[in-house]
């Protein structure tokens, strides 16, 4: 029998009523829960939404997300046989299910409308 | 609808915000030009420079005599005929100076203790040429290096999370772009006098790749679309020794390589025995073998069923003292321990992935394209390293074409202060949405990754890659002529809309210029057509008529290495 990890993922867009998805994903020793995110995106259901850049290298620092009431990035974290409750950033804005705001405020658009407007092309 | 655009303006728009798109945006910025910088991840962690972790080639000469006519020799023979002569010597020029303004801007160069910076030996290279960060601290260095020059100057405006999706074009001059902003889903326009194509490369469509998730191509579809031409097109580097298994989180993939270069590392097949000079090889004591050729090593061991549990080759470092591993990778190897590994006690398995592209858009010797104000910088320009690329160049190319792009473009200066672009048509697709939600986009890219893997990889046939045209263009058929759901924020479904409608575009142009290319060359490895033709030794261009690609040739400019130095 095939040994899966069950991801508990809060989904929901800013603003709106949250809600919670189940996903079981095969599980194989040294996993991180971002190829189980992954995985979710490819084969189960492709309307979650996680940010990262890099693949599981831990250099792009994007994908850093709330692991059982931890923080973590999702690429560290390990994968492991149980259920995992997956949530965004509390302490972030919040923008679609496992997203949150991480973008530097000055890089963006908002800020570039405002220099604009100040006349900085 | 129209009320919700967001319009912008600047004499440059660069896109992208690796070392290419940074180093643009500093040179045009300098210039006094207004640069805006736009990238769909964060400005300095997205494409591949903060995946680099080692090796920058260049000829400093400190680690032992060197001058930059070697390191030319050195490119052009590693790009097997078809590097751009003019494109290269660029690269080997001016690298040094590139090098050296990131010293004085302390990017922590690993040194001598006499103060000479430190080089090292990759592969391809006639002497230590190649320098770094410690410890595999290069790309990382580098990004926050030139974020940090790039915050400091004042004409440069950063945008994040903002998705270019084509390019405005008037009278065969670019006038700027739209895209939207993946926070929030906004629509935005940029009026520009020029545009700095620096979004890196395509191996996001690979199975297995090295670089970041968002390389799929985005310029090189963009810049078509446009009406530039693309060149040499089917070289896709392997990188031959990616990691395999066991399988390694919070690094990047392609880390063996510099383990190999400071110490050696037996590459070893199922049977525990070197192989890599079965295929023709000469390699020693040192690790010379270049990547293509590496590649096809491992690949036709795999085939002949000597490979690894996994489908690759053994790496072995067990002959290797603990206590020198550890002089030479410190904090390295107990993030190896975190993974399971201990390199004393077990080899690990590796095999080729997707690490790089050759080809890209066609540019003259100032970057520019044959679209009017349009440049390229970094890997997505074609030509300087041919039909394989030399260990350590992409760093120096992305930093030395940034450079010449940006100051080039900085010469065009926008007029008319408060005119709109005309981007009605390009807006349009932003705005729609298809009622059918049910399409499994993230399925579908996974699909073309793997098509691409197997039919359009280091190995390639006739029947193979014929296969994967017919499935490249099912799978257009199966995405539809509109993104799903509706703008919002951070849609990825939407998101992978757009992405698919350009990594299937591009990926499109890889199969059918490996299609006609009836030869085998560097990276470009025909079984049907398994030796290089001199009459061969010829670009592939491609260009879009309407929805038909339309592939041409031109001669390879071929310069003496006399004329560089």
């Amino acid at each position: 029998m095939s040994v899966t990890a069950t991801l508990i993922v809060r989904r929901g867009v800013s603003g709106q009523k949250d809600e919670t998805s189940r996903y079981e994903v095969p599980y194989t020793p040294g996993q991180s829960v971002l190829d189980g995110l992954r995985y979710v995106r490819a084969n189960l259901d492709p309307t979650l939404s996680v940010r990262h850049s890099c693949i599981s290298a831990n250099t792009c620092k994007e994908c850093m997300i709330s692991v059982d009431g931890k923080v973590e990035y999702a690429c560290t974290a390990r994968l492991e046989p149980r259920e995992m409750i997956l949530e965004p950033l509390g302490n972030k804005t919040h923008l679609r299910d496992l997203v949150t705001e991480i973008t530097p405020p000055d890089e963006r658009l908002d800020h570039a409308i405002k220099r604009a407007k100040q006349g900085a092309h | 609808m129209k009320s919700n655009v967001v319009e912008l303006a600047a004499d440059v728009l660069v896109i992208g915000a690796g070392a290419a798109g940074m180093s643009a945006a500093l040179a045009a910025g300098e210039r006094g030009a207004s640069v805006l910088i736009a990238d769909r991840s964060l400005i300095g962690r997205s494409g591949a420079t903060i995946m680099a972790q080692m090796t920058v080639a260049v000829a400093l000469g400190e680690e032992t005599p060197d001058a930059v006519e070697h390191h030319y020799a050195d490119t052009l023979a590693a790009g097997r005929g078809l590097c751009d002569a003019s494109l290269a010597a660029l690269l080997c020029a001016q690298g040094p100076t590139e090098i050296r303004r990131l010293d004085e801007w302390k990017v922590g160069w690993a040194r001598h203790e006499d103060g000479r910076i430190r080089g090292t030996q990759a592969p391809g290279h006639d002497r230590p040429r190649c320098v770094y960060v410690d410890f595999l601290n290069t790309g990382p260095a580098l990004a926050k290096t030139l974020r940090t020059r790039v915050l400091r100057q004042e004409n440069v405006t950063r945008v994040g999370d903002l998705c270019i999706t084509d390019l405005v074009v008037k009278d065969g001059a670019v006038t700027g772009a739209v895209g939207f902003s993946v926070a929030d889903g906004r629509p935005v326009t940029i009026r520009a006098a020029s545009v700095v194509i620096a979004t890196g490369g395509i191996t996001r469509l690979y199975a297995r790749n090295s670089a970041s998730a968002n390389m799929g191509g985005d310029g090189h579809a963009l810049a078509l679309r446009a009406g530039a031409e693309l060149m040499d097109m089917e070289f896709v580097q392997f990188f031959p020794i990616g990691n395999l298994a066991p399988r390694l989180v919070g690094m990047d993939p392609i880390m063996w390589d510099p383990f190999r270069y400071k110490l050696g590392g037996r590459l070893l097949n199922a049977e525990m025995r070197e192989f890599v000079n079965d295929y023709g090889n000469a390699e020693g004591e040192r690790y010379n073998v270049t990547r293509d050729r590496a590649t096809h090593a491992i690949l036709s061991e795999v085939k002949a069923g000597r490979g690894s549990p996994a489908g690759g080759a053994y790496l072995s470092f067990q002959h290797i003292p603990e206590d020198q591993l550890r002089a030479a990778f410190g904090p390295v190897i107990d993030k190896l321990a975190e993974n399971g590994i201990d390199l004393t006690k077990m080899p690990v398995e590796v095999a080729p992935i997707a690490h790089y592209h050759m080809g890209g858009v066609r540019v003259n010797d100032t970057l520019e394209t044959r679209v009017a104000n349009l440049f390229v910088a970094g890997e997505a320009v074609a030509g300087a390293n041919g039909a394989n690329r030399l260990s350590g160049n992409a760093i120096t190319e992305a930093l030395v074409f940034g450079r010449v792009a940006g100051e080039a473009a900085a010469k065009r200066r926008l007029a008319g202060a408060s005119a709109s672009l005309a981007a009605a048509a390009y807006l349009a697709l932003l705005e729609a949405g298809s009622p059918d939600a049910s399409n499994n986009l993230a399925g579908i890219i996974d699909r073309l990754q793997k098509i691409m893997a197997v039919k359009v990889g280091p190995f390639r046939t006739k029947a193979g890659l014929e296969e994967a045209i017919a499935e490249i263009a099912a799978l257009r058929t199966e995405i539809g002529a509109l993104p799903p759901g509706e703008p919002g924020p951070y849609n990825m479904a939407r998101l992978d809309w757009f992405d698919l409608r350009t990594m299937l575009l591009v990926a499109e142009t890889v199969a059918r210029t490996a299609l006609s290319r009836q030869e085998s060359r560097g990276a470009h490895q025909r079984e049907d057509f398994p030796t290089m033709q001199d009459e061969w030794t010829i670009h592939q261009t491609v260009a879009l008529d309407g929805e038909r690609l339309v592939i041409g040739r031109v001669p390879v400019q071929v310069e003496h290495v006399r004329e560089v130095a």
